[in-house]
């Protein structure tokens, strides 16, 4: 934790409410979130118990699993959700715009314009914690390689062909939610954490209830003792205000209520089948009635994490939004329109495991994004600058004097000022350092600055003052172009690191995977699947056709 | 065949593995060669050995390094060893080769690999590399450093040799990343992992050598490095008891950091233990302790005495090494403030660094801001043992650690609850023991300060 | 999946810090060093409250109700289920499953015709005959090269800070080659090769106490004495424990089991000297007051033998090193973590924490710190640094350097927060 969040903390615990750990938004927020609380069957991961979800935060829709060991109610249950979720996940797929590029051709080099196809928005989903996210990721996992009846090899247990289709969207939100700054897949306590200091640990946090308790605490309650309100508080019959966010539910909540419904139902269901041609009616109406007892405990329970997800984006809606989230967004656009192509191309099941060259791609676009999102960050916000100030990276003053110099080693001399910025930061600015000079926000024209360069020439920690020679972004002529060289009085702004994102080295096509690592995918060279563990051999061996695999895998 | 056999003297049975290396590398039967080399085993003279073995075979050679310093430093040997080798430099094109690089007359640099087709030998880092193409692929080539580099990274260079021979140390850093990595855990690809553990996983048939003799560290640190860093491959010291020795010019103020040079001049190490506190990483009083430290052993004159001869242990001798980069820059404010050079352009200065940016480099004396110092917890950063054995292992005569006492009380209460992926081979050793076989060695050489 | 039915054990040792332990604890049956206390152990082995409770093997879910913060540990029934018909499946017909795991997994040979002996351990019977029934049965194991045996809950002891402590491992084989392999059944899922990282670790670091725990009955057996250098590993009948676990799972979404083989030497090694170097339990008695207890018994009359105000003194007598993380290890974590906030500890925020802020150890002091070092708050340009580096004239910084030192770096950093607010449009 860096220090400024330390204090940020520190303070939240001394004025018993949580403080501001940002200035600005720094995620995209629909105007039509998806929001989608999940639970999971006790003891079983990736099991689905039920989910409370939709874009109208007074109509929340509610799908469950009466009893979650039933494989037909859990293909039921996963058909619901996929015909709530797929018209919304699909249905950004209408209305699109073109955009122009270049593209390299690849037999002559020439690059050469054209024109592709970017959905003008995209879905986002947003869940209450991390563990949800995992948890849509193992429904996207456990459904997206499932046989349907339309497949010429149905197998013995076809599911609705909507549930796979479900399945890869899931998995395909689930791994763009690994790329640090998107926003189609977002928790609700990371967001929440990233724009709020409360008086409690990290660890703490990952309790939705209780982080918002810290953010917006009820009248005449602190934060520290609403959040043990929610975390602990219980009723007259044992039960949680405050239910876990899921998609675990509380223990006592299964036992004592849960528990026996499910019973109930199992009981009603044994009923049925043992009754009597005259009694069926009635024994269905009752397995009915105990069904619905089971989904009216859940959406007890399920419906305030619910309000609360709701309530963190009113929150959050609050702030302005950072001037680079929108483009940030875009990158989501542009993964939500390459998803969508992937789809109505026919391309098969994301496979379970990526290939050594994917892993790769993943990796280094994981990798730029983070760099871009913690540039972008602080650009956008002084908080966020301010802890590359605190940490030496950058440093903001006020100009004290310019002096006009010139480089005259070229036939034309060049125009190279020498600024004196006073500052109380302490920069690792050693002479002979080049820095970078953070423009505010684009004028009134909407024309980014050209960005511009400097090298450090002295710099005297004592005093307070750096001395910068200002080496590009003025223009061709001899004199600075007007506007580019800061006057004295004016404030600016310095970081020592590069404010553009580098470019990731190509990797080889999968075909061309090198001996290195074991060739090609399927080649006789590759090692399959993870690695055995440890001295012994006899590891799970993948590799091979996952979804002939995976489809026969049951839940049982 | 065991490499540290005692029987044999450690040239001989150095020579030994080296040839065994470069018989693989020029006819073995397996594409890759992987040698492992603990602190100062000979790594760079044997990639310059190979190099110019390879060439007077009729090849040509392309060398992977990872970073520009490195890649700088293997262009000067390769030119001084062998003057009349045409070496190309390939560097990016807004970066500026070092001029010890550049003052060979067999050296050409530039940032197209075009321009250095004539070049026998063509050096740069695995970050430019990945950006060649349209070439033909070299028959062989060399990675150093191998084991800071990552997977992803030789996957993206493979392409470019057919045979090739990689160096490392696998007892210093491991390459990272900050951002989540979890889904490849166990998978022998997994881009974020060090790239000889992913060959080694594809080509099982590879089995890497070790060069057992380490001619950097002296016989006093050659065990103690062996045995907390190095368990299962041990190596010992080129040079035997008392071959290095510390002369010390001026006689000590009876102080303790004078008490500690000497401690170190006579036995090879030293710890100087300030009393137990909890402070910032920056702590002013053990930063200032290193700093005085250094002003006193330029003041009292030492001399190296090795098998190399003797030489007053100059400022461009020391090095300071520290786990942060804040605490490297308060050392060097305070090192400043005593009037110790450590601005190397204008003559010999001192090296202050992290323990990152010393990975590779030898000095006669280091002066060690031990990483767990003066901490209210141990952090996974801290206690890397790699970290440690950079730190532990970067000096040819002596080396001094300032450290707070109450290190082994903060070791105990460390928590153990690092996660397990399945199909992940343990990385040995253990950071905490590691700490703890380095403590209980320095607590032989301690000097209390007040 | 033994951490939902803990064994308990008989108290008995005649040692006196045994003594005076049974004596704290009272006439409740001792608790045995379970799944969850071995996790508390590994994720906090400074904590001497946390180490003293359970070398008296006090039942800390009933002493942290009593003390008004209840742990909010708990199983659902729907897990436990679970847990019990995925553990069933795994050693129906007679082990069936298990058996071709370990062939499988550990490149065994399959059972001959003498089949699997399967001793039975008296699992009613109290802790100490099971303990002495399991030594028994390992010690006929070995007398018969060549063959399968298979302990099921075997019951192991080892000594912890100087107290003895009995483990309940899921089984433990002995293979026809003489190695012992410690089995962990466990209800998390094996999903394409992989499983929950953090669940993985707990059950290695587990499994890591039972290796433990039988290098020393077959040092015992073998008439030597267990190494002590942390990568030593015993020769001889001594190292038949093996130090590869087998971990056993269900597969990807199924309730099949398929397993993974876990290196737990490193775990081992951790735990081996976590154990050596604790506390040792008789120096935390010493210094417990002579009246201090956590008896948790009531009189037939419902009248406890101690006061909810005497536990909650006797509790505050013994020093905790809390930490954010007791609060899903520890039952005593929500009493601790209030008694944290009570103290106004910057501890509460996390291990992290500390570290920033030397030796403040007050949320108070830090933010004292924060507010002294800047005049006028938020006018820093012209101001010049507060404080720079270190003393750089010759003389040595003194303690209070380094408390400027933090000072400084929060006050820095507290003007930066300041200013960055107010040009963000938020109140400074």
């Amino acid at each position: 934790m860096s220090l400024l969040t330390t204090l940020a903390r520190l303070e939240a615990v001394h004025q018993d409410r949580a403080q501001p750990l940002a200035t600005v938004r720094h995620r995209h927020l629909s105007d039509r979130p998806m929001v989608v609380v999940p639970l999971a069957a006790a003891g079983e991961d990736g099991a689905p118990l039920a989910a409370m979800l939709g874009t109208d935060r007074d109509a929340p829709r509610l799908h469950v699993v009466p009893q979650p060991l039933d494989r037909d109610q859990r293909f039921a249950f996963l058909a619901a959700l996929a015909g709530d979720l797929l018209p919304y996940l699909e249905g950004y797929g209408e209305e699109t715009e073109q955009v122009e590029g270049t593209e390299k051709d690849p037999e002559t080099g020439e690059r050469l314009p054209v024109v592709r196809e970017l959905c003008a928005d995209a879905p986002q989903l947003v869940v209450p914690n991390s563990a949800g996210v995992h948890h849509l990721g193992l429904l996207g996992r456990s459904t997206r390689f499932r046989r349907t009846a339309d497949d010429a090899d149905a197998g013995p247990y076809p599911v609705p062909s909507r549930v796979p289709l479900l399945g890869r969207w899931l998995t395909h939100l689930r791994e763009r939610a690994e790329v640090p700054g998107s926003s189609m897949l977002l928790a609700m306590t990371a967001l929440l954490g990233r724009h709020w200091a409360t008086g409690q640990s990290h660890l703490e946090d990952q309790h939705l209830g209780a982080l918002l308790a810290w953010i917006a605490p009820p009248p005449g309650l602190g934060g520290a003792e609403a959040a043990r309100y929610a975390e602990s508080a219980r009723d007259g019959r044992g039960q949680l205000h405050c239910p876990p966010a899921g998609p675990a539910t509380d223990p006592r909540f299964d036992e004592k209520l849960l528990g026996p419904a499910v019973a109930r139902h199992d009981a009603a269901r044994a009923a049925l089948r043992a009754a009597p041609p005259g009694e069926a009616a009635r024994a269905e109406a009752h397995v009915r009635r105990t069904a619905d007892e089971v989904r009216g405990l859940l959406e007890q329970v399920l419906r305030p994490t619910w309000d609360q997800v709701w309530r963190g984006l009113d929150l959050l809606r609050a702030l302005p939004p950072g001037a680079r989230v929108a483009e940030r967004w875009e990158g989501d656009r542009w993964s939500y329109t390459g998803h969508r192509e992937r789809l109505a191309a026919g391309e098969p099941p994301q496979p379970r495991f990526d290939d050594a060259v994917t892993a790769a791609r993943k990796l280094a676009q994981r990798e730029r994004e983070q760099a871009r999102l913690d540039l972008q960050e602080a650009l956008d916000d002084p908080l966020a600058m301010a802890e590359h100030r605190l940490s030496g990276e950058a440093f903001a003053g006020t100009v004290e004097a310019v002096e006009a110099a010139y480089d005259t080693s070229g036939r034309t001399p060049k125009p190279r000022p020498l600024v004196t910025v006073r500052t109380g930061d302490r920069p690792h600015a050693d002479p002979g350092r080049e820095v970078h000079r953070v423009w505010g926000p684009p004028g009134e024209d909407g024309a980014a600055p050209a960005a511009q360069k400097a090298e450090v020439v002295r710099h005297d920690p004592a005093e307070g003052t750096v001395v910068l020679r200002l080496t590009s972004g003025m223009g061709r002529r001899r004199e600075p172009e007007p506007g580019t060289v800061p006057q004295p009085g004016d404030r600016v702004c310095f970081t020592l690191f590069e404010l553009s994102v580098r470019q990731a080295a190509p990797l080889p096509d999968p075909q061309n995977t090198p001996w290195t690592h074991g060739g090609p995918p399927g080649s006789a060279s590759a090692v399959p699947g993870p690695r055995p563990g440890g001295p012994h051999t006899g590891g799970p061996h993948t590799g091979g056709p996952a979804a002939a695999a995976a489809a026969d895998e049951e839940w049982e | 065949m065991n490499p540290a056999d005692p029987t044999a003297s450690p040239g001989a049975a150095a020579d030994r593995v080296t040839a065994e290396i470069l018989a693989a590398v020029l006819s073995g039967t397996e594409r890759g060669v992987v040698v492992d080399s603990p602190p100062g085993a000979g790594k760079s003279t044997l990639v310059v050995r190979a190099a110019r073995e390879l060439v007077a075979a009729g090849e040509r050679l392309m060398i992977v390094a990872q970073t520009n310093s490195q890649v700088d430093d293997l262009v000067d040997r390769l030119a001084t060893a062998a003057p009349d080798l045409p070496v190309g430099r390939l560097h990016s094109s807004d970066g500026r080769p070092a001029p010890e690089a550049l003052r060979h007359a067999g050296v050409t640099a530039s940032p197209r690999i075009g321009d250095l087709a004539e070049q026998q030998v063509v050096v740069s880092t695995a970050a430019k590399w990945q950006w060649v193409k349209d070439v033909d692929p070299w028959r062989h080539a060399i990675v150093d450093e191998a084991y800071q580099m990552r997977s992803d990274a030789l996957l993206a260079v493979a392409r470019l040799f057919e045979r090739a021979l990689f160096v490392g140390d696998p007892g210093q850093l491991d390459p990272f990343t900050v951002v989540g990595t979890d889904q490849w855990a166990g998978l022998s690809w997994d881009p974020s992992r060090s790239a000889v553990t992913a060959l080694l996983d594809h080509n099982p048939g590879i089995r890497p050598h070790n060069l057992p003799v380490s001619w950097r560290l002296p016989y006093s640190a050659a065990g103690l490095v062996s045995r907390a860093f190095y368990p299962f491959t041990p190596f010992r010291s080129g040079t035997g008891e008392g071959d290095r020795r510390l002369t010390v010019g001026a006689a000590g103020d009876g102080g303790p950091v004078d008490a500690v040079i000497d401690e170190a001049a006579e036995s090879g190490w030293g710890l100087l233990e300030l009393p137990a506190r909890h402070t910032v990483r920056t702590d002013p009083e053990a930063v200032h302790v290193v700093a005085r430290t250094v002003r006193r052993l330029l003041d009292r004159g030492l001399a190296a005495v090795s098998e190399k001869g003797t030489a007053p242990v100059t400022a461009d001798r020391i090095a300071v090494g520290t786990a942060h980069r804040d605490q490297a820059a308060a050392v060097r404010a305070a090192l400043t403030g005593l009037g110790v050079p450590v601005d190397g352009s204008p003559g010999p200065a001192v090296t202050v660094d992290t323990a990152n940016r010393l990975q590779g480099r030898e000095y006669d004396v280091t002066v060690v801001l031990h990483p767990l110092s003066g901490r209210p917890d141990a952090t996974a950063f801290h206690l890397e043992t790699g970290r440690l054995c950079v730190l532990a292992s970067r000096h040819r005569h002596a080396c001094i650690v300032v450290a707070r006492a109450g290190i082994a009380e903060l070791l105990d209460e460390h928590p153990s609850t690092e996660p397990v992926q399945l199909g992940v081979s343990v990385k040995f050793p253990d950071g905490w023991e590691a700490n703890h076989a380095v403590l209980a060695h320095l607590a032989e050489h301690r000097v209390g300060l007040r | 999946m033994n951490d939902s039915h803990p064994g308990y054990a008989s108290h008995g040792s005649a040692e006196p810090p045994a003594q005076r332990l049974a004596g704290l604890r009272g006439p409740a049956p001792q608790r045995s060093l379970d799944a969850r206390a071995l996790a508390a152990l590994a994720a906090n082995p400074g904590c001497r409250r946390r180490a003293l409770l359970d070398a008296a093997g006090v039942d800390k879910t009933v002493l942290a109700e009593r003390l008004g913060s209840p742990a909010p540990f708990g199983r659902s029934p729907f897990a436990i289920a679970r847990g019990n018909v995925f553990e069933a499946r795994v050693k129906a017909d007679g082990y069936a499953e298990l058996l071709l795991l370990l062939q499988r997994h550990l490149g065994l040979p399959e059972p001959d015709a003498d089949g699997v002996a399967v001793p039975d351990l008296l699992p009613r019977a109290g802790t100490a005959v099971r303990a002495e029934r399991t030594r028994q049965a390992l010690a006929e194991a070995a007398a018969r090269p060549g063959r399968w045996t298979l302990l099921d809950h075997p019951m192991l002891r080892l000594d912890v800070a100087g107290s003895p402590a009995h483990l309940e491992p899921d089984a433990v084989v002995v293979r026809p080659d003489g190695r012992w392999t410690v089995v962990e059944i466990k209800s998390f899922p094996i999903l394409d090769g992989s499983a929950d990282p953090a669940k993985v670790g707990a059950a290695a670091r587990q499994a890591a106490v039972y290796v433990l725990a039988l290098r020393e009955a077959a040092a015992e057996l073998a008439g030597v004495k267990p190494g002590d250098g942390p990568y030593d590993e015993p020769e001889g009948p001594a190292a038949a424990p093996d130090p590869t676990v087998l971990l056993v799972c269900p597969r990807d979404f199924s309730n099949r089991p398929t397993a993974a083989v876990v290196d737990v030497r490193r775990e081992l090694a951790v735990t081996r000297r976590q154990l050596r170097r604790m506390t040792r339990i008789d120096r935390i008695l010493d210094a417990l007051p002579a009246d201090a207890g956590f008896d948790l018994s009531t009189a037939d009359d419902g009248t406890p033998a101690r006061t909810d105000g005497q536990l909650a003194d006797a509790v505050a007598a013994v020093p905790a090193a809390y930490a954010p993380d007791c609060l899903s290890t520890c039952e005593l974590g929500f009493h601790c973590r209030r008694e944290a906030r009570c103290a106004d500890a910057v501890g509460q925020l996390g291990r992290s924490v500390r570290g920033e802020l030397g030796s403040l150890r007050t949320v108070g002091g830090a933010l004292a710190a924060a507010a002294g070092g800047v005049p006028g708050r938020g006018a820093r340009d012209g101001g010049g640094p507060a404080h720079d580096g270190g003393p750089a004239d010759g003389g040595a910084g003194g303690p209070a350097d380094a408390v400027d030192e933090a000072a400084a770096r929060l006050a820095r950093a507290a003007a930066l927060r300041a200013e960055a607010l107010a040009e963000g449009g938020l109140r400074p």
